[in-house]
């Protein structure tokens, strides 16, 4: 089960984001789970300095972009 | 629910409107070090930027390396001609930045006082040289 989580506070490019995480994971057919993490404390833990941003199974991935599905397949691989 | 503002305010400044600026002072052990430290920590206060944790970069940790790598503009404080702050962002692929060298403004390395006065010129030093650098390519 890959841990998916999108680090944002809903702001429109995390909502874009969090629908091509959910297409790429769909399309790789993968068990996973999606988790929207907004409070501004636990982002920080990530050392994340800007949004959004994407942790797969609690590794930060993509800092403050919305890659394409096509892109986002190949990072949670 | 209404959206949010975009990406507030994990940087200091609204990533998609305005420039994210980040700071990484070399925070070496010396006098010049912690000058630097200082200004880093002060600039941020003032709202220049966000101080970021320069050793981050150097463990390769993601969010921190990618975070630096997607900033709009960087400043680097560097305490004296090893220059380590600067080092470790082009070791780590970051370049682009900005930088500001403590000992090229009159504070030789093991001999200056750590006191307000001289933290504060690197502070001035360091927004003149944010404010002349361009915004980064790979940002
Ligand atoms: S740049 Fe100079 S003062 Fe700063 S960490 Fe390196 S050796 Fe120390």
């Amino acid at each position: 089960m890959k841990k998916l989580q999108i680090l944002g506070t809903g702001c429109p490019k995390c909502k874009k984001l969090t629908e091509a995480t959910e297409q790429a994971a769909r399309e790789l057919g993968i068990e996973f789970e999606i988790e929207k993490v907004t409070d501004i404390d636990k982002i920080l833990e990530f050392g994340v300095m800007m949004t959004p941003a994407l942790a797969v199974d609690g590794v930060v991935k993509v800092v403050g972009k919305v890659p394409t599905p096509q892109e986002i397949k190949g990072l949670i691989q | 629910m209404a959206d949010k503002p975009c990406c507030e305010p994990v940087a200091m400044n609204d990533c998609c409107n305005g420039a994210t600026v980040l700071i990484y002072p070399c925070s070496g052990s010396s006098d010049v070090g912690e000058i630097s430290d200082h200004a880093g920590r002060l600039l941020t206060k003032e709202g220049f930027g966000k101080m970021h944790c320069l050793a981050g970069i150097g463990g390769r940790v993601p969010g921190i390396t990618l975070s630096a790598q997607a900033a709009d503009k960087i400043l680097a404080i560097d305490g004296c001609p090893q220059d380590c702050a600067s080092k470790t962002l082009f070791v780590a692929g970051i370049d682009g930045f900005a930088s500001v060298r403590v000992t090229d403004h009159g504070m030789p390395k093991g001999k200056t006082p750590v006191t307000d006065s001289n933290v504060r010129t690197i502070v001035q030093r360091g927004a003149e040289a944010l404010r002349a650098s361009e915004l980064r390519a790979s940002a």
